[in-house]
């Protein structure tokens, strides 16, 4: 399994698993998919989500207090691969729920449930050997992220040991919704383009058609993340589903017909 | 080459033997396995900037001079060591010694790491400070450092913690910081330094993150360690005029841990000095109730770094309880976990309960009203002075005075009926 984007841009949404609950997660999950989902972020809930915004504290800390575990996380994604095998599933998680488990019975686990990557918010290049040679006997890809602020030389350095796709965050800051596609995101593309031939992937206030289809100029694909959660946020658990997935089609019909109108 | 990262099955092996077979030189910033680098990329460049800018700093002797300046003439050094003499009776056993960091400008050691990073700031050519604080008193001290060299200040402040530590509040508000509250998790420290960093990766590019303790990335538990090495140098050759001869243990209390580490450094080689840190042992021994890592806890990684935590079975940090703010967080220093696990220290703990009554004690023997933090190494001392010889030396560190504690002493000593 390796991860592909068969969408120009290729999308990639982000969920924190747990919220509202673990059987309406898996229901998003699916519908999410169905719209047309090349990768999913599986959000591992954490206690303390330090780069995430408001939007993503508030799920984290609901999926914390009703008990989702990274066990549970891995569950979901065994289920995910067998109804729907095409899809890229990533774990999205910060470092200490892997370090609990342990990183070798985390790899052997995600490995066997059909995980295709892992992205650790709060692992940098300089820190990941060991954690990069496990995930790798676990045929585990390693995404990794570069920033605004990071100077080419730490582009350089990520590069050589990113694998799946780069994931450049649109702007400094933390996660959440923004009005327009920041600036700093095409120069950051540009950049990080010199020293890796990986798909690159923006992220970080990426929340409606018109930004999907502002990435698209430079980049290719888009992390929608935020905005769904905050939309499962306001919806009632029957209706997440479906929300949800009316939405993607929303973002990626646009996206489409975006493309069209720059080329 | 192996850093960190014990698996489960690893943790049924000797704790010691394993670390220290795993050291690691590729990383600045490690104590033994612990320590390190764990946070969101977009704040290392700012961390370079930083490593970058205090070693430049060390290099230079109009930092050091100027250092040393305000450390003498504005926060008041060198701090007294003084012999407690009617409290030694009263314990009837070793002989106690106070070092008074409660004398400090501001009231607590927490100002040396401020005027250092404070010139760092300055260097750097970053006019916003954030910081984040427990008990206030980093607070306090961040926002006096910031008026003297005439910088913004943010500070973010749990709201449990603005509440029981009101008066620190009044104290940043007049000094000209804004007190940013956080209501998020257990809406203390830990939560605090959470909004810190949120707000820092944000504004990387024009703030310098005053961060208060020997906690989070690389280079902070070094750097500030080393602003406040002073204390040690200070008591050791205090107490080498005073009695002649090494103390028989140093006590500090132990939050983060920076006033414990800048007590034991300089004392570190001397193997015959016991160095004990005391942790808050809150209102019972659940998960919770206390912060006391070292038995409590285990290696995981909080806020940008590799040490203690306390966490469940899922890898979430535990809510923590203690009367005092300035120790209520589920981590500790990273270079205090290679103490502990090289055995070097001693880490023990004190209740709420003791730490209140070692502070009426400290009041009515020697007329000094301690932080609610500091009695807890004032509270293990009177554990243990009584069993030793009196030719053994105490030597605890006051970090910080009681001023701030009043309104919890007045309804807590109420209820005990004192």
């Amino acid at each position: 399994m390796a991860i592909q984007f068969a969408h120009q841009p290729g999308l990639i949404v982000y969920l924190t698993i747990g919220d509202p609950d673990l059987a309406t997660s898996k229901k998003i999950a699916l519908a999410a998919i169905d719209a047309g989902v090349d990768v999913l972020e599986l959000g591992v809930p954490f206690s303390d989500p330090l780069a995430d915004g408001p939007v993503i504290q508030r799920a984290s800390e609901r999926a914390v207090r009703n008990g989702t575990r990274l066990t549970d996380v891995l569950a979901l994604a065994r289920e995910l691969r067998t109804e729907r095998p095409h899809v890229g599933l990533v774990i999205f998680s910060y470092l200490n729920p892997l370090l609990r488990m342990g990183l070798e019975a985390f790899a052997k686990a995600a490995q066997s449930a059909g995980v295709d990557a892992v992205l650790v918010t709060d692992m940098i290049a300089e820190e990941s050997q060991e954690y990069r040679a496990i995930m790798k006997n676990h045929h585990l890809q390693t995404i990794f992220l570069v920033a605004p602020t990071s100077p080419d030389e730490r582009l350089a350095r990520i590069a050589e040991v990113a694998e799946g796709f780069i994931y450049a965050i649109s702007r400094v800051g933390i996660t959440g919704t923004q009005q327009q596609v920041a600036g700093d995101a095409r120069d950051l593309v540009t950049r990080m383009r010199r020293y890796t031939n990986l798909p690159i992937a923006l992220g970080f206030g990426i929340s409606n058609a018109a930004h999907v289809g502002a990435v698209a100029e430079f980049a290719d694909a888009a992390v929608v993340g935020s905005a769904i959660v905050a939309l499962i946020e306001q919806s009632s658990p029957q209706q997440a589903p479906a929300a949800v997935g009316a939405f993607i089609a929303g973002l990626h019909a646009s996206a489409i017909v975006e493309e069209n109108v720059l080329s | 080459m192996k850093t960190l990262l014990p698996s489960k099955s690893e943790t049924d092996e000797p704790k010691h033997a394993e670390r220290e077979a795993t050291p690691s030189a590729m990383v600045p910033g490690r104590f033994g396995v612990y320590g390190g680098r764990y946070v969101p990329e977009t704040l290392m460049a700012a961390l370079h900037e930083l490593e970058h800018a205090y070693a430049e700093a060390q290099k230079d002797p109009a930092f050091a001079s100027e250092l040393a300046y305000l450390l003498h003439h504005y926060a008041g050094r060198p701090t007294p060591l003084y012999f407690a003499s009617r409290m030694t009776e009263s314990l009837g056993g070793a002989k106690i010694y106070l070092k008074r960091e409660d004398l400090l400008h501001t009231g607590a050691h927490k100002i040396n790491n401020c005027i250092g990073q404070g010139l760092l700031a300055r260097r750097m050519g970053k006019r916003r400070v954030i910081a984040e604080t427990g008990a206030g008193q980093h607070g306090v001290a961040t926002a006096t450092v910031c008026a003297l060299f005439g910088m913004e200040c943010i500070v973010y402040m749990g709201e449990e913690d603005m509440r029981r530590q009101e008066l620190n509040v009044y104290r940043m508000r007049l000094l000209g910081a804004e007190v940013r509250g956080v209501s998020s998790g257990s809406a203390t420290l830990k939560d605090a330094i959470n909004e810190a960093m949120r707000d820092w990766v944000t504004n990387v590019r024009t703030t310098h993150y005053l961060l208060g303790s020997v906690l989070g990335a690389h280079p902070y538990p070094t750097m500030v360690r080393d602003f406040h090495r002073v204390i040690g140098i200070e008591a050791r050759q205090q107490i080498l005029e005073a009695e002649g001869r090494l103390p028989t243990a140093v006590l500090a209390c132990v939050g983060g841990g920076s006033n414990a580490i800048g007590a034991f450094y300089e004392f570190i080689p001397d193997k015959n000095v016991r160095l004990i840190g005391v942790e808050a042992g809150g209102r019972g021994t659940a998960l919770g109730e206390h912060a006391a890592r070292f038995q409590g806890g285990s290696p995981g990684v909080l806020q940008g770094t590799y040490s203690y935590v306390l966490q469940d079975d899922a890898g979430q940090i535990t809510l923590t309880h203690s009367v005092s703010a300035g120790l209520d967080y589920a981590s500790i220093g990273p270079e205090h976990a290679a103490l502990h696990d090289a055995g070097r220290a001693e880490y023990v703990s004190a209740s709420d309960e003791s730490a209140l009554q070692a502070t009426v004690k400290l009041a009515r023997t020697e007329g000094i009203l301690p932080a609610l933090e500091s009695a807890h190494a004032v509270a293990e001392a009177m554990r243990i002075a009584p069993k030793m010889d009196r030719n053994d030396i105490l030597l605890i560190n006051l970090s910080g005075r009681g001023d701030k504690d009043m309104g919890i002493l007045a309804r807590e000593l109420k209820l005990q009926g004192a």
